[in-house]
């Protein structure tokens, strides 16, 4: 496929196509700014010292920051993903601090303001429902953070970030960085320097938190970045099911989001990470989050990427010990102007580990998925196994999917299986489904849910319907 | 209820497939169309459900006196129409169940209450002497051919059109499975209830009988006649009719 190949992606989108999208975002609203700390424009010695002092942070954070910013300023764009050359790294407020009221446990603590924008959104309704917790992050700090007494009983740690830091400070200092070290690339460098907000999640041995604990991101500001650092531990024979979901105002110019995500999961355990990204469509999403896998434990990832201008996010789960599992189910949807460059990491370090990516793809309009994925078998990785299967669908002629898959293979008795599929909406389905009845939109809308029904299946029903819901939003006006 | 084909003239790829169709249906009659492959049966029926790979070139389809070759197929359907497909298309990842709900809510434009829904759905499996885990399946993907049909009569009994266009809807069934589409069918008839069915065997039209019976060659009907008219074409094959075509000439378009 010539076409797909030859470079047409760009940033040149027609300030109507963007009106459009805008209008179309139901997100898209914004509260007046009337924070505690906007630190300047751009990233500065200054800008990470205000951070850390204003975290009140232990002298080794504020000095692995400093260390962290060298490391970034050393690093270049990387150029082999997604096109970054509108993201103008000095244009964006790293630090804003919303409001002196942090980490609320209930909602009336939280100023009116902001928690009228999480009303808006349904969090505190959600949470009344089928959630252990619950945490809010808006701009740079987390405003929410509250866990179900009944999780809290047995032990299970949920809190923000900072707060982890300051009440566990060894189990915190013992992991933190240890799986995404700031020298693993220029973007997970920027968040050590300036992160602020996430989570601090730990499940004592054992512990099963059936329901799962949800944040959710909120941009509100202009220009601004977040840089959220979530660290989970999950202890032996645990398991967790977390979920994030993110959404931000329409600005005509970008914002920034570049989080870090921590896991480690103790043999035997198993974790679930789910996110529902659907930020507005002129924020860069550049996500580092890796999973360290222990003997036998067993982690999936369930992205979904179908909001942000251009997303580079490849989750990553590192089997490290025998009989280790990974799988990581990915949904990116692309429409106008987006550029969803997704996929997963695995790498099998240990006998006996086995892994699977799913990648389901959907563009429309000019809009362009990449999948990008590494399997890495190391040498005495014996008997490792893993399946990567990568389905594109195509909605209009302008759509565009890639796909660059990478596998290392040292090891002479792993087996590894690529398969990809690239495929249109067929004229038939459609013509069917319509004799049946169905509009065309519905038609299309119903053929797209079943594409992507292998993983919404494995998802809440909740979270299923939402994202369900999320991509009909997309689909909107998509035939005709 | 009651069909009209009025001259209608058909074409694909700039290829004229019908030539000057003319056939009445009327409300609660069966009718059944036989003759030669790629004759142009299949169009005939597509065409009517509006399959968007034919061009009209000219005529009317008057359903119940409405043109429905001026309807979008969605339409076409929430008017009544129902087309049984000949190779019934396959949808990964939308089970049977919900497209079911879906398209009956489509073609009333109201919400089906859940228990009238799976109430309405035990006595379709039922007649089709089906299993209620088939409905759990992805639409069509992985049946088989006979499964397909069934499945096709399936979608009829809870669709509840008011007139089917079933395109070889016997072919590649056993003996049994065709006693059990049969069913399905006869249980669909009422005086409110027409059918124009595509078969190349008699032995459908000994299980549902049909009130008429048209032979299409060369995208026209040649010939129209009772029930026996589909004993004869079985003892005599279709050179006879074939013949008979050749020798009447075509209308110009
Ligand atoms: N999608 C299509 N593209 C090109 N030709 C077609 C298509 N569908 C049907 N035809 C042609 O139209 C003619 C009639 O086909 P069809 O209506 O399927 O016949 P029948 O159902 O009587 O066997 C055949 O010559 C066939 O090749
Ligand atoms: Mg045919």
């Amino acid at each position: 496929m010539p076409e797909a190949i030859e470079e047409r992606f760009s940033d040149n989108i027609p300030d109507a196509a963007i009106a459009q999208i805008n209008e179309s975002y139901e997100f898209g609203w914004s509260q007046p700014e009337n924070y505690t700390i906007k630190a300047p424009k751009g990233l500065s010695r200054e800008v990470v010292e205000l951070i850390s002092k204003s975290k009140e942070e232990p002298a080794w954070m504020l000095e692995f920051r400093l260390k962290a910013l060298d490391i970034y300023r050393s690093k270049p764009v990387p150029k082999w993903g997604a096109d970054l050359s509108g993201l103008d790294l000095e244009n964006i407020y790293y630090y804003i601090k919303p409001t002196d009221a942090l980490n609320s446990r209930t909602w009336d603590d939280v100023p009116d303001d902001i928690k009228r924008t999480f009303d808006k959104l349904g969090i505190p309704e959600s949470e009344r429902g089928m959630l252990a917790g619950v945490g809010a992050q808006y701009e740079s700090e987390m405003v929410y953070h509250n866990l179900k007494e009944e999780w809290e009983k047995l032990g299970v740690i949920f809190l923000s970030i900072e707060d982890g830091m300051r009440e566990h400070p060894e189990l915190f200092r013992e992991h933190f960085g240890t799986v995404i070290p700031p020298e693993d690339n220029k973007f997970a460098a920027v968040n050590s320097a300036v992160w602020s907000g996430g989570s601090f999640v730990y499940v004592p041995k054992n512990v099963k938190v059936e329901v799962p604990l949800q944040t959710y991101f909120r941009i509100n500001a202009e220009n601004s970045g977040q840089f959220e650092r979530t660290l989970i531990i999950i202890d032996e024979g645990a398991y967790a099911h977390y979920i994030e979901g993110c959404t931000a105002p329409s600005y005509s110019s970008d914002s920034f989001h570049s989080g870090v995500i921590e896991i480690i999961v103790k043999k035997g355990a198993r974790m679930r990470y789910s996110t529902i990204q659907n930020w507005s469509h002129n924020v860069y999403n550049l996500v580092t989050q890796r999973a360290a896998v222990y003997e036998g434990a067993h982690m999936e990832w369930v992205d979904g990427n179908l909001g942000s201008k251009v997303t580079m996010k490849y989750p990553a789960t590192y089997l490290l010990e025998p009989h280790a599992r990974g799988e990581i189910l990915s949904i990116a949807m692309a429409t106008t102007g987006q550029h969803q460059d997704a996929g997963g990491k695995v790498v099998h370090f240990a006998p006996n580990t086995s892994s699977s990516i799913v990648s389901k793809s959907i563009s429309k309009n000019d809009g362009r998925s990449s999948y990008r994925g590494l399997v890495k078998v190391y040498d005495g990785a014996k008997n490792a196994k893993s399946n990567v299967e990568c389905d594109a669908l195509l909605l209009n002629d302008d759509s565009r999917t890639d796909t660059y898959p990478y596998i290392e293979i040292e090891e002479k008795t792993a087996s590894v299986g690529h398969e990809a599929t690239v495929s249109k909406i067929n004229d038939e389905q459609v013509f069917y489904l319509m004799s049946r009845g169905l509009s065309e939109e519905a038609a299309t809308g119903l053929i797209v849910r079943g594409f992507i029904e292998p993983i919404a299946k494995e998802l809440p029903l909740e979270y299923a319907v939402e994202l369900n819901r999320l991509i009909e939003l997309e689909m909107e006006g998509s035939v005709g | 209820m009651n069909l009209e084909i009025k001259d209608l003239w058909v074409s694909i790829d700039n290829e004229m497939i019908l030539k000057g169709v003319n056939l009445h249906v009327p409300a609660g009659q069966f009718h059944a169309i036989m003759g030669p492959n790629g004759n142009g049966k299949s169009t005939l029926v597509k065409a009517i459900a509006g399959a968007p790979e034919y061009t009209i070139e000219r005529g009317e389809v008057l359903y119940n006196g409405v043109n429905v070759l001026e309807l979008e197929p969605d339409e076409r359907a929430r008017q009544g129409l129902y087309l049984a497909f000949q190779y019934p298309v396959e949808i990964p990842g939308v089970t049977v169940a919900n497209f079911l709900r879906l398209a009956i809510q489509a073609r009333t434009g109201k919400e089906v209450e859940f228990m009238d829904f799976y109430k309405k759905l035990t006595r379709a499996l039922e007649i089709l002497d089906w299993d209620e885990s088939w409905v759990n399946r992805y639409l069509n993907q992985g049946f088989s051919g006979g499964e397909k049909k069934r499945n096709e009569i399936l979608q009829m009994l809870m669709l509840e059109p008011s007139f089917a266009l079933m395109d070889e809807t016997d072919s590649g069934l056993d003996i049994d499975a065709l006693k059990v589409v049969a069913k399905g069918v006869n249980a669909m008839r009422s005086a409110n209830f027409s059918a124009l069915m595509i078969t190349h065997y008699n032995r459908l039209l000994e299980f549902i009988v049909p009130d008429m019976v048209h032979i299409m060659v060369d995208g026209r009907i040649v010939k129209s006649g009772g029930k026996e008219l589909a004993v004869e074409l079985e003892a005599n094959g279709y050179e006879p009719v074939k013949a008979m075509a050749a020798s009447q000439p075509a209308a110009a378009f």
